[in-house]
């Protein structure tokens, strides 16, 4: 018997497929002394709406896992599925369009465009991406309480303010996964609490699946799972 | 590197061509001295052109201990030479040629006999020949056998006084009167001795080369230090990039303790060894330029001026010296900047990030009002003089100012796409071009002026070749011009042309020299004919100027002379004859271009009245064309040791276009490399800058820019720059074209050209402005284009 793969079938496949898995990845840098191993087969699965905490000592690879997963950078081995999307098919325009689709990106340097004010920054990656929505971004401005600043540049914003801008634009493109690299990195503990509850919960209101790098096992705790990146693969806590 | 390599290219620029106004000068004081040792004084005809040799005689009979010269050009198969006749027994001990008294063979031989010919061993080889030779100059008249003299002067030849007058067929003249080291002359004796026929003159004034050549090594110089700021941009821009890239250390080390004194004491040490290291590559740089440019120079010099430059380089220790002050004063001026910054620097400073708008502000309010105070003095230099140099004020602080505008006029410009643009990564492209131009500014304001100046360079020159072929073309009407050996050899080529029927008429160009107000002139003769008053062109003149000129008194100015001596028309002008002044009024005044010493055109019957030694040796003929090339051939057989020159008039055009050519090679050739020095800033810029783009590339990346789509924008982006510098290159181009035409040119030689647009030339101009541009970012944007994700991932990797 056989199954015909009707685009009803494979929506219906999509649909009840994790947002994210990822398969066996591996990853190594060469070095002059050699090549460093920095991930040794990870694997995990991150459904829509969920949260993941992924921590680990600095330099355990929590960074690359991240860059890898928002289609920054290759994996040596392994398979990364982004809404049934393996990643290793794609060209470079097609993975460029994935990240500005489906993906956003907090850093822990906030990394705006000091060039485009507040409400450009705000918009910049749904507006390259084509989905640009007036109504959406007003309300993150509204509810991250950027309203005011929309004509200030990156440099007249103290860093607090920087980073509710970021988590912003990762959010207004309305991705299906957000990734945030030690969002509150750079931020005092008062300050990171707010940004992170924030982006609670904008992620709630939006239902993308969420996957943070931090060493804070404080915050590791607010988010619905934990996963400590040890040794290049993965460990349940 | 860049900083290195900036420095020694402004240096070679610079000091290139010092070197080529230092060999230049060197020969000319090397000719004044030869003879008379420097120094010291001399008397001259009071009237200009040559005086009789028993004013000697009745000088040294009164016990004035003089020495009689007499020189005069000639030429040895196509080289000109300058034949010096001297007395050795008489010659003042400093010269530098009185030592071969010492010996007595040799000045047995110089007066005996023969005698004897001296020329240094460059002349020698110049002139191809050896040691013993007996050449025959254009008159058919042979030397007597060449020897080597070192000390003999550059492109001379020195003869006994009587050879010399029998070589110029000058018969019983002179030319100068040397006065002994000590001889204490009496003015009165003089006057009693020689009336008002001589005049007594500080040697060193009458080099008369180094006058008529001023504005030559002006321009020379002026081009050079225009090169060298332009190398100036590189060093400053790479300097400011290199400080920022250290400011972070900088900033630790003061945190640390160090002061400031001894920061900024520690980079002037380090300034001072990158001058010494680029300051020695720039000279051996500037050597070679020199070296290179050379021979162009030398021929120039001698086509326009019958200068003699050894082609040799020698250049002495204040040459390098200078190269390496001008080396360390820019070098010093690009670290300035630096030096203030580190002075400032607080030794607790936070690591906050670097407010970019707040600093572009302020950085183009200060660029607006540099540019205004350069434009101010710019409008000051031209109201307050019009000689040459404040012509080259005029155009330095007019380009200043443009170059220091060009970053407030890009930021405008993009300022105000930005707002137009809707397209995301558009928006963004303009608004970080705007965080780009203080970092390009200094390539950017070098490619500027770099353009500009090609393009007024470049209007002015072809203005000129234009103007120049039209007045080549009415100037020269004879078919055939010929130089007689001698005037009787003249009078016999002249009866028998009578009778030749391809002829349609005689023109003798009869030549004689006079000085006014200092100045050398050169009076030539003109009869009435067709061939003048219908096509001899003129800028003014009064209706009836042909009637009038062959009429009595009136004279025909040359624009340079009129210029020099501010007469017009209608003026009367006292001119120095032979015997006494005469009195002309001036019916019309004509362009003389190219030619450095003022002309009067005179009715040929005058000329002959009013000046005894007028060469009657030139004419011109008008021939049936079809005929011309027979007749030349028949003449030349006929009067084969009778004629020193004979040119068709193409020939005498091609000669007279090719010096044109020469004289602006020099001047294209630093144009070019002006040019090729603003692509370096320009590479050198974004190669340094290359590194800081990934930081403000990489975000857009990451958010879902493709890298080729980035590595495009980048390209554009410096085009699009490239394209601003070389739109606003072209009226600033063009108003440096008018400074050239309407002052320095006019200021420097006396004429002034039509002003002239050449729009195909803006057109090239423009394309190679993009054609640099895209070489200039061809490797950043591939090392961007090609950049692994990990390079870009370095941006946001947590240890950064």
């Amino acid at each position: 018997m056989s199954i015909h793969a009707t685009p009803e079938y494979l929506e219906a496949l999509r649909k009840s497929a994790p947002m994210l898995r990822v398969e066996g990845l591996r990853k190594s840098y060469s070095t002059p002394q050699g090549a460093i191993p920095v991930l040794c087969g990870v694997d995990f699965t991150l459904a829509a709406g969920a949260s993941l905490a992924l921590t680990g000592e600095s330099g355990s690879g929590k960074s690359t896992l991240l860059h890898l997963v928002g289609a920054l950078d290759d994996a040596d081995a392994g398979e990364i599925f982004l809404d049934g999307v393996a990643l290793t098919l794609l060209s470079e325009r097609a993975r460029a369009a994935l990240r500005r689709e489906k993906i956003g990106v907090v850093f822990q340097q906030f990394n705006l465009i000091p060039s485009l004010t507040v409400a450009e920054n705000l918009g910049f990656q749904a507006r390259l991406a084509g989905r640009y929505d007036a109504a959406w971004q007003d309300e993150l401005a509204h509810r991250l309480g950027l309203a005011a600043l929309a004509a200030r540049y990156p440099e007249e914003l103290s860093g607090g303010q920087q980073q509710r801008v970021a988590i912003g634009r990762a959010l207004a493109v309305r991705p299906s996964l957000l990734l945030a690299d030690e969002p509150t990195g750079n931020l005092d503990e008062a300050t990171g609490d707010n940004v992170l509850a924030l982006a609670l919960d904008l992620v709630a209101t939006t239902g993308c699946a969420f996957l943070m790098a931090t060493h804070s096992q404080r915050l590791a705790a607010r988010l619905q799972r934990r996963v400590r990146l040890d040794g290049g693969v993965l460990a349940a806590q | 590197m860049t900083l290195l390599a900036g420095l020694a290219i402004a240096t070679a620029l610079w000091s290139g061509v010092q070197a080529l106004n230092a060999q230049a000068r060197n020969s000319y004081d090397a000719a004044t001295a030869a003879i008379s040792g420097g120094g010291g004084r001399m008397l001259l005809a009071a009237r200009g052109g040559l005086f009789e040799q028993d004013l000697f005689v009745k000088l040294r009979r009164a016990g004035v201990e003089v020495s009689p010269v007499l020189e005069g050009a000639s030429r040895i198969g196509d080289k000109n030479i300058r034949i010096v006749g001297v007395e050795p027994v008489s010659l003042p001990r400093r010269s530098p040629i009185a030592h071969m008294r010492k010996r007595a063979d040799i000045l047995d031989d110089f007066l005996t006999g023969e005698g004897r010919a001296f020329a240094s061993p460059q002349t020698l080889r110049r002139l191809d020949l050896a040691e013993g030779a007996q050449p025959q100059t254009e008159r058919g008249r042979r030397l007597p056998p060449l020897t080597a003299l070192a000390e003999a002067p550059p492109g001379a030849i020195v003869v006994d006084i009587g050879v010399a007058q029998r070589l110029l067929d000058r018969p019983g003249k002179l030319s100068r009167l040397i006065l002994a080291d000590d001889a204490a002359l009496d003015e009165a004796r003089l006057k009693r001795v020689a009336g008002d026929a001589l005049r007594l003159v500080a040697a060193d004034d009458d080099s008369e080369l180094a006058r008529l050549t001023d504005s030559f090594h002006l321009n020379l110089t002026a081009f050079g230090f225009l090169a060298f700021l332009v190398g100036l941009f590189i060093v400053h821009a790479a300097y400011g990039l290199a400080f920022e890239q250290r400011l972070p250390t900088l900033r630790t080390l003061r945190a640390l303790g160090v002061a400031a004194p001894n920061l900024v004491a520690a980079m002037a040490c380090e300034i001072a060894a990158f001058t010494f290291v680029a300051g020695g590559a720039g000279l051996i740089g500037g050597y070679a330029i020199a070296q290179a440019l050379l021979p162009n120079v030398a021929r120039s010099l001698e086509s326009l001026y019958g200068a003699q430059i050894s082609e040799s380089l020698t250049l002495d220790a204040r040459w390098g010296l200078s190269g390496l002050v001008m080396a360390g004063a820019g070098a010093v001026l690009a670290a300035a900047s630096g030096f203030a910054k580190t002075m400032r620097l607080p030794p607790l400073s936070v690591a906050r990030p670097i407010a970019w708008r707040a600093a572009h502000h302020r950085y183009l309010r200060r660029q607006a009002a540099f540019a205004t105070i350069a434009l101010v003095a710019a409008i000051c230099a031209y109201d307050f003089g019009k000689g040459l140099a404040s012509g080259f004020a005029v155009i330095g602080f007019s380009l200043l100012a443009a170059a220091l505008f060009l970053p407030v006029a890009l930021a405008g410009f993009l300022a105000l796409s930005e707002n137009l643009a809707h397209r995301p990564l558009a928006r963004w492209f303009f608004a970080d071009g705007r965080q780009e131009i203080s970092g390009l500014s200094l390539a950017l304001m070098a490619l500027l002026v770099a353009l500009a100046a090609n393009i007024g360079v470049g209007g002015m020159v072809e203005g000129f070749r234009q103007t120049f072929t039209r007045w080549l073309d009415a100037r020269l009407v004879a078919e055939v011009y010929f130089e007689a050996a001698t005037p009787a050899d003249a009078r016999d080529i002249e009866a028998w042309a009578r009778g030749q029927p391809d002829i349609s008429a005689i023109l003798p160009v009869w030549r004689a020299k006079t000085r006014i107000d200092g100045w050398p002139i050169e009076i030539v003769g003109m009869t009435a004919h067709e061939t003048y008053s219908a096509h001899f062109p003129l800028i003014e003149a009064t209706p009836d100027v042909w009637t009038a000129l062959h009429a009595q008194d009136a004279v025909l100015v040359s624009e340079q002379l009129a210029r020099r001596l501010g007469v017009g028309l209608g003026s009367a002008l006292d001119i120095p004859t032979s015997r006494r002044d005469w009195r002309a009024r001036v019916v019309g005044i004509f362009p003389d271009y190219g030619n450095p010493k003022g002309q009067l055109r005179v009715d040929h019957e005058e000329l002959k009245r009013y000046f005894d030694d007028a060469s009657g040796v030139h004419y011109g003929l008008r021939v049936s064309p079809d005929a011309t090339a027979r007749f030349i051939d028949n003449m030349q057989r006929r009067f084969d040791g009778a004629i020193a020159r004979i040119l068709d008039q193409s020939e005498l055009k091609s000669m007279s276009t090719e010096i044109f050519e020469r004289t602006f090679a020099v001047t294209a050739a630093l144009n070019t490399l002006t040019l090729i020095v603003s692509g370096v800033a320009l590479f050198a810029s974004l190669l340094t800058l290359s590194d800081m783009r990934q930081a403000r590339i990489a975000p857009v990346w990451a958010l879902g820019a493709t890298r080729r789509e980035l590595a495009a924008l980048e390209m554009i982006r410096v085009v699009a720059f490239a394209a601003g510098a070389a739109i606003l290159a072209t009226p600033l181009g063009l108003f440096m074209t008018w400074c050239l035409v309407a002052i320095v040119n006019v200021a420097a030689f006396g004429w002034r050209l039509p002003f002239q647009m050449f729009p195909t030339q803006w057109l090239m101009v423009f394309l190679i402005a993009l054609c640099a541009a895209i070489l200039a970012a061809l490797i950043p944007v591939a090392r961007l284009a090609r950049a692994a994700p990990t390079e870009l991932l370095k941006v946001f990797s947590n240890e950064r």
